[in-house]
């Protein structure tokens, strides 16, 4: 079976270490023609216009030429095509499927019925993994290490997936953690003692100002408003995780923001300004690091 | 006095299987799992029988037919206190002790609504985690995990 990228969990350490090597490479080299001749679909069951600009332009800055669809609205599975259909079709006409789907485990069951490499763009609230490598990319460039990095995850700690996984991989390089978030939405027990196992210390609170001068990295993230069934809890809590400029003045010189954007109002727009936002350039290095995964799943070192 | 009534309530059978110390709760689980439905062989079923471990216990004997291991220990998930004893001329020949499998296909249905194994025609496939003294099920799909009590087993 083909090298797939469906889970963090499915990419050894070194693994991890070796494509942050490659994006950094293709950061210094941003167009580079050694994926000329193939063609990657880029299957987008689920709209997000965000991460499929990211994935497309970064098949196209390799020379590769990209298919596919960005929503289902036109195609045959709005018609009722199965899955198990529309991946066999796609897979005889290109060498790399990348695709996100409303369903959990989609991806790795495209993995299994067709014989090439498989990109999980996001498969429901299951996993996103090129999310979190390019959280690590991103944390290794503002901090110069991985190891020991006491970060401090901020807002919905119950249902986002961003910050399960990041947690999962900063936990094989010796994190600290804290956990910042409404009561409603604190970081499950499965991942608090997932972390007492391996030993890794982590703090809990729900003042944003508690622990913000003591992180190397502020990791923001969404309070969606229907998590809440009461519309009252959720205007207090929103404006509780809002960050503006005037809470940054006691932080760490090297402290980075980092977002998975698109935010809503948890950051102020006068926070932009600071040398502390990075969540823009965390964007950009999206786009790095989903040409190494591309690169490397399809053979390239 | 108490032996025969046992005695009168399970017959005892020439050739084939007993499958004891099954929770009565889990008795047509059971059958579901071994697809007992659809099996033309002799079956005798007893649930709510008295036991001392268990407090009621089920008990299903087949005739004259032998189930392989790795079918038969399929019915760890809902079982795993269960005994097999194997039948021939109304003795028993060996008595098994039920294995819980490392993973198991197609047997139960993923708790989470959301999988891609409950929206398309996919056979399931879990790792089995086994705790102090509950079984898990970790889904291969949407890596979320299925508790025994949650655990839904498709008719075979
Ligand atoms: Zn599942």
């Amino acid at each position: 079976m083909a090298k797939s990228l469906i889970s963090i969990r499915d990419f050894s350490t070194e693994e991890i270490l070796h494509i942050l090597d490659i994006a950094t490479e293709m950061e210094q080299n941003k167009s580079q023609n050694i994926l000329q001749g193939k063609v990657i679909a880029c299957l987008f069951f689920e709209p997000s216009t965000r991460t499929r600009l990211s994935f497309e332009t970064a098949a196209n800055r390799l020379g590769a030429r990209v298919i596919g669809f960005s929503d289902v609205g036109n195609t045959s599975i709005s018609k009722g095509e199965s899955l198990k259909d529309t991946i066999k079709m796609v897979a005889n006409y290109v060498d790399m499927i990348i695709m996100r789907h409303p369903l959990e485990g989609a991806a790795r069951y495209a993995s299994e019925i067709c014989n090439l490499p498989i990109v999980n763009a996001g498969d429901g609230a299951n996993q996103h993994p090129s999310q979190t490598l390019l959280d690590l990319y991103t944390i290794r460039e503002t901090q110069g290490r991985l190891e020991n990095i006491a970060i401090n995850m901020v807002g919905d700690l119950k249902y986002g997936r961003t910050v399960h996984s990041l947690l999962q991989a900063l936990s094989n390089f010796n994190a600290s953690f804290f956990f910042t978030s409404p009561d409603s939405l604190k970081m499950p027990d499965e991942y608090k003692e997932f972390l007492n196992e391996r030993g890794l210390h982590y703090e809990e609170t729900s003042s944003l100002n508690e622990y913000i001068n003591c992180c190397d990295i502020l990791y923001m993230t969404r309070v969606q408003q229907e998590r809440f069934r009461n519309p009252m809890e959720y205007e207090k809590v929103k404006n509780f995780f809002r960050l503006d400029a005037s809470m940054l003045e006691g932080v760490k010189p090297n402290m980075k923001i980092l977002h998975p954007l698109p935010r809503i109002n948890e950051i102020a727009t006068d926070v932009d300004d600071t040398p502390y936002a990075y969540f823009y350039k965390q964007a950009e290095n999206g786009m790095y690091v989903r040409m190494a995964i591309i690169a490397y799943l399809l053979g390239y070192k | 006095m108490e032996k025969k009534n046992n005695q009168l309530i399970v017959n005892a059978i020439e050739n084939g299987m007993v499958l004891d110390h099954i929770p009565s709760e889990s008795i047509f689980a059971v059958i579901d799992i071994l697809g007992l439905s659809s099996c033309t062989n002799q079956i005798t079923i007893g649930s709510n029988l008295e036991s001392k471990s268990l407090g009621r216990k089920g008990i299903i004997k087949i005739a004259d037919r032998y189930f392989k291991n790795d079918e038969i220990n399929k019915i760890a998930l809902v079982a795993p206190k269960a005994t097999i004893n194997v039948i021939k001329d109304y003795k028993v020949v060996e008595k098994k002790r039920i294995t819980i499998p490392d993973e198991i296909e197609g047997i139960a249905k993923c708790s989470n609504p959301l999988c891609v194994t409950n929206n398309q025609a996919i056979k399931t496939k879990f790792k089995t985690v086994v705790k102090e003294d509950t079984v898990e099920f970790v889904c291969r799909y949407c890596e979320k995990t299925t508790d025994i009590k949650s655990l839904k087993i498709i008719p075979q």
